[in-house]
Parts: structure tokens; sequence; C-alpha cells
């Protein structure tokens, strides 16, 4: 198989491994990306295409399709925040998130969805942000759907997507199919794993080669502590190296100098780094607003094989419970099927000793759907906070209160009645006292009287966002509509921390688009050629 | 299980104090498992994945000492600052008042049943301290992470692995 990344190393790629530094240095560019993941990555190939000189810093390391042998025990701990295993700070929500060069984008299920319009809306008429619209986003998610071969993906669903949509059909419930950013895919399943066949048109395999083919720099292992401001203008950003173990500071230090910085560390890094550096936060903004989608998790063992872990995860969806209500009513999730692989399966499944072995026994026969609870709109939804823990790393407190327990009770009984519907032998909710419901009237009388408690049912989170919500005035945000720090002249934000709300879709495409439009805007602004026609 | 108002309070103290101790115990950062640390890893994992191991016997003592190597690479792996928190839960774990009042476990570690500590850890499962039940999935996450990352436990829940010699 051929490594495009492996190769373009050859070829003279400037990659610089910051673990392998014998001394600290001081570089300078004309601007400093941090983050090399769906945002980074978008703003790396826009700006280094207007022949602006750009570094980027990545904390993780640099990994590709030789690499990418489709071993849970490799790929999480090499490419994942805390091995797969990040968490809130209670302990209570676990947090799938990339860090290696890519970021998610590298690790994602490839599921590709534009901001829904409603969502737009909801900006508009709570954070001002009128110029963003489903029209006036369209060409730039066009954009980057060409770009990244953002696609109907025409394969048969494997047989865990088939249950969704049968349990689906039997109940009148409408299950559409998710478009996927992959070029020849093998249809193997183990997308979360890293691609091995260059086919998730990631930002490791499209923009971040074709800025290294401009020139531009690629630090890896290397941590972004500092922005250096003074006089509303930010001059540098002091990193830390890491050892090979991509988890100690090596204590080799690099001062990186630019006319302008984004951060695009994610919707945990990026506020993070702000906190750090005691950006001007009059208003207190800063960190707060954090969504993750709270996913709930509803298992079925099904009569025959379904090896959930073999085919395209997550190529079918259903909004159905997304428009029951009104956007800031109770709230609404989307429902999708995960792969499972035996690491991720049983660390998810509850319980120990011989019901869980047993469960696990049935592997091959398991099908699971999660639901996608939207967080961010309901009054007494307001998501989490980033806070600094010791040495300055992140944590994020998000409580879980009685109108995401609402909705999660909601979505266990929807998917218990979907999965019987679809002929399951029996269901359980990842809960730690939820027996095995052996048919749907057992099913519902059991959930509805289910404990629902941090710890007891399990919550999950692969998308994290906000912490830095746009808004068109400093009172209700920390960057205006194009990502532009309010405070700071020279300092943008590119990526998911930007969302005022969570956004009832996976978010990588949202992040695609809205950079594509703040990236090209920057582009002209630094380089002084005319705007993007784009509106 | 259920906790009395008293309990629920004394193992809050307690708790609170030993945990303050042990992560002083800790604050060195880097190191190898301890053999105590071990001991108790084996007695945890040998409860949570009892149904996946063999009965008692040699053959189920070289699977749980494998399962202790691969939690001690998953910890490695893992962020300073979870690696800190880790290091305070075992600290406590392995200390003789830890283990009886934390853990409700009367023998040390190489000596208790899967019975016992079985019920050790149903009590931090449900236990109304977040703190506790915090402790218990990083327990489960660690255990059954370790064992189901080895290629040699996919044959029992009929996982072929992934694809191989395509490329």
């Amino acid at each position: 198989m051929h490594d495009p990344i492996r190769a373009g190393l050859a070829a003279g790629w400037k990659h610089i491994d910051a673990a392998t530094l014998g001394k600290g240095q001081t570089v300078e560019a004309d601007v400093v990306i941090v983050g090399s993941g769906a945002g980074g990555g978008v703003t790396a190939d826009i700006l280094s295409a207007s022949g602006l000189r750009v570094i980027l810093v990545e904390e993780g390391p640099l990994r590709s399709s030789s690499d990418f042998r489709m071993l849970e025990s490799e790929a999480y701990p090499e490419l994942y925040q805390d091995s797969a295993a990040r968490k809130t700070m209670d302990k209570a929500i676990n947090i799938l998130q990339g860090r290696c060069v890519g970021g998610s984008t590298t690790v994602n299920w490839t599921s590709s969805f534009r901001t829904p319009p409603e969502v737009f809306a909801f900006w508009q008429r709570h954070y001002g942000l009128r110029q963003l619209s489903a029209e006036s986003m369209s060409s730039w998610f066009a954009v980057m759907e060409h770009k990244l071969w953002v696609r109907p993906w025409e394969t048969p669903p494997n047989q865990n997507n088939k249950v969704l949509a049968a349990g689906g059909e039997k109940l009148g419930i409408p299950i559409g199919a998710i478009k996927r950013n992959v070029k020849g895919c093998w249809n193997l399943g183990y997308c979360g794993m890293g691609c091995p066949t260059n086919a998730k048109q990631s930002m490791l395999l499209t923009t971040i080669p074709a800025a290294l083919n401009r020139g531009a720099t690629l630090y890896t292992r290397l941590r972004a502590e500092r922005l250096r401001f003074s006089g509303g203008r930010i001059s540098a950003l002091d990193c830390v190296a890491l050892r090979p173990d991509g988890i100690h500071p090596s204590g080799k230090r690099v001062q990186l100098r630019a006319r302008h910085f984004v951060a695009a560390a994610g919707a945990i890094g990026s506020p993070a780094l702000l906190l750090r550096s005691g950006v001007p936060d009059p208003h207190r903004l800063l960190g707060k607003r954090t969504f993750l989608h709270p996913v709930v998790i509803s298992s079925a063992v099904m009569p025959e094989r379904v090896d959930a872990y073999a085919g395209a995860p997550q190529t079918l969806y259903s909004d159905f419970f997304l428009h029951q209500a009104a956007i800031d009513g109770p709230l609404g999730f989307k429902l999708e099927t995960p792969p499972l692989h035996p690491v991720l399966y049983a660390t998810t499944l509850h319980g120990f000793g011989a019901a869980h072995a047993a469960l696990m026994r049935e592997f091959t026969r398991v099908n699971v759907v999660l639901a996608l609870l939207r967080d961010g709109f309901h009054a007494e939804s307001q998501g989490g906070q980033v806070r600094l823990g010791r040495d300055g790393l992140p944590v994020l407190d998000y409580p879980l209160g009685e109108v995401i327990w609402e909705a999660a009770r909601r979505a266990l009984l929807a998917m218990a009645e979907i999965q019987f519907a679809a002929g399951a032998r029996a269901v359980t909710p990842v809960h730690e006292t939820a027996p095995l419901y052996s048919s749907w009237a057992q099913a519902k009388k059991g959930i509805a009287e289910l404990p629902l408690k941090p710890f007891l049912c399990r919550v999950v989170s692969a998308h994290v966002m906000g912490g830095c919500g746009m808004a068109d005035a400093p009172q209700r945000g920390v960057t205006d509509h194009r990502g532009r720090h309010f405070w700071l002249g020279n300092l943008s934000i590119h990526d998911g921390s930007l969302f005022p709300t969570s956004l009832g879709a996976n978010p990588q495409l949202s992040i695609y688009g809205l950079v594509a439009r703040n990236a090209s805007l920057l582009a002209a602004e630094l380089s002084g050629r005319p705007p993007p026609l784009i509106p | 299980m259920i906790v009395s108002r008293r309990q629920f309070i004394r193992t809050g103290v307690a708790g609170s104090l030993l945990l303050a101790f042990s992560g002083w115990l800790n604050a060195a950062g880097e190191r190898r498992l301890s053999s105590e640390e071990r001991a108790m890893l084996a007695a945890v994992a040998g409860a949570l994945l009892d149904g996946a191991l063999p009965p008692p016997g040699d053959e189920r003592q070289r699977l749980l000492a494998l399962t202790v190597d691969g939690i001690a690479r998953t910890i490695a792996g893992l962020s300073l600052a979870s690696q800190r928190e880790i290091g305070e839960l075992f600290g406590l774990l392995v200390l003789a008042p830890g283990r009886m009042v934390l853990a409700g476990v009367g023998k040390p570690w190489r000596e208790a049943s899967v019975g016992d500590v079985s019920e050790f850890l149903e009590s931090w499962r449900t236990s109304r301290l977040a703190l506790l039940q915090g402790a218990y999935g990083a327990l489960h996450d660690l255990s059954f992470g370790a064992w189901y990352a080895r290629p040699d436990t996919w044959e029992a829940i009929a996982y072929p692995g992934p694809p191989r010699g395509y490329f």
C-alpha cells in the first residue's frame, strides 16, 4: 500500500518531530496554527495557497497508513487523547478525541452532515450571527464536500446499520443515509483506528499534504503552552517539546513568532490555551458553554450474526427524534450505529464477572444503537466548562442535569423499541443496573423506572464543541462570526469551539465549511488580495 | 449496597484523608507498578474477568499476569494528570487501611477470594460517592481494556480480528 505521507517526508516535507530536538529554538512565520485537525488542516491549506508562510503545531505524533494496523492496542494510545479514555472532571463521561496529525479527522467514522438550517437560525436569533445561514454557507460546504470527497455511500449498509433500518421501517421512523468523506473505500470498518487504505479523506491525507507541498512547516509532539501578548496583539507562542512517549515534556522549548495566530486545538484544547495565556475575557465567557452531544447507548442481541466490527460504520441515521419538539424544548436526539471492536465494546459495556463475560460471548450478534443528545439549546442545557487543572492541563466539568436525563430516558426507550422491532432477542441499555430485557413490553416498563444518574448510566461523547463561541458582540461571545477574537487583533479561532451551541449532527463538515470561509477571509486580509467572491 | 449515613460520612472523610496521603506518596511521578500494586490488580482483574478467565490454576495466573502487564502499559500511555490520579487510587488500595476501610476487603489482596473482591467492586459500582464510582470505572476500563486488547482473547467472543493478507 502506497503511503503518501512517507513519500512526502522522503521528498523533503518540513516536518520536525519536537521529541528529537537537541536544543530549543525560535522560529518565525506569517501564521502559526495550533492543532492539525479539521480546523487547523483547512486553515493551513488555504493560508499556504495564498503564499503565506505557515507553521502547524501538533501535540500528537505523525502517523500514516503504514502504521495503521487496525489494532485497538496500538491505535488508542497512539492516536487518541488520553488513550481514548479522556474523561470529564467527575469521570462520568468518556470522550473520544484524536491526538495525532489530522486530529479527530484521522480517527473519526467519516459521517458528514452540513450544519442543520435550524441551528443557523438559532444562532442568528440568539447570538446575532446574521452572516451565517444555510444559504450563505452552502458554497463553503460544497467546496469542502468536493475537496474531501463527501458523497452518498453506495455500498449496502452493514448488518449493524441494517438493524436500525429494519426497526425504523417497522415503526414508521424515517431512516436516512449518511454521506461519507471517502474515496475508494474498502468497506473494512476500521476507520476509528486510522484508515489503512488511505480511502478516508481526512486532513492527514488532503489539506495537510497540500500545505506541506507548498513549504509549510509541521511540528509534532510539540505542546502549545502560552500566547505572549501586549497592547492587544500576540507576539509569540511558547511551546514545550514532548519526549518520544508523547506524554512527558522533554525540557526543550520552542518559541514561534508570527503576524497572526490561529487556535485550532479543539474545543478543549483551544479554550485551555487561551485560559493559560490569560487573554482578556472581561465577560467571563471563555471555556464556558462547552457541549458534547452526550451519547447514551442501547445494546441488542440479535438472532443472527451482526459482526458490527466489519463494514463501514455509521452509514444510516435518524433525525426523527430531533424534530418532535421545538429546538429549545426537551432535548432532541440523533440516532446512529457505531462500529464495535472488542476493547471499545468491553470497556463501554456495564457490569463485570460472569454477566459481562456472557454478553461478550454474544459479541458477533450484538447490534448497538446510540443517541446523540442535542445539548445547548434548551435554557437549562448550558453545557460544561473548560478549566485548568494542575500543570495547566485542561479539565472539562460537564454536569449531567435533569434535562439531559429526561432526554436520555426517551432515547433509551426509542432505541430499545427499534431494536425489538428489528427482531432483537434481548436489549439492554448500557447502564449499571439495567437487566437484559427480553421483550419490548418488559423494556418499556423497565427503562421507565431505571434510575438515570452519572456513572449508573453510561454516557460517552465524540463531539466536543463550544467554549469560544461566536457572537455579534463581546458580551455574548469570545469571537465574531469570522472567528476573530474580540480582544486580540491577530488571534483567530478555527475549530469546533466556535459553535455557540451543539449541532445535532456530527461536526466535521460544519468545521470544514466554517473554517474554509474564515480562513479565506483571513488569507485575503493577510496577503492583501481581494476577499473571496463566495458571500 | 445500601450505605448508612454514618458509614457514608466515615468513608468520605477517611477516603479524602487517605487520598491526600496516597497522593503525597505518589507525588514522585513516573514509576513502575510495585509488587503490591500488581497483586491488587491481579485480584481486581480476577474478579472483573471471572467468567472470561479459566478456572483457578497456573493458566489463570499466567493470563492475569499478562493482564496486569497490559494495564501497566495502558497507564504509561495516559496523560500525566490521569497517571497521577491512577497512582493515587492504587496507592490507596495497597495500603491496608485503604483496603479495609474503603474497599472493605479484610484479607491481603493475594489471599482475597473472587467473592471478597467482587463484593468490594459491587459496592463501589453502586456507591453514592462519585469518587468511588469513578474509581470503579477506572478499574473496569483498565482490566477489560487490557484483556480484550490481546488477540488470544478474541476466539472466546468469535471475533476473527482485523482483515489480513490484502495489503
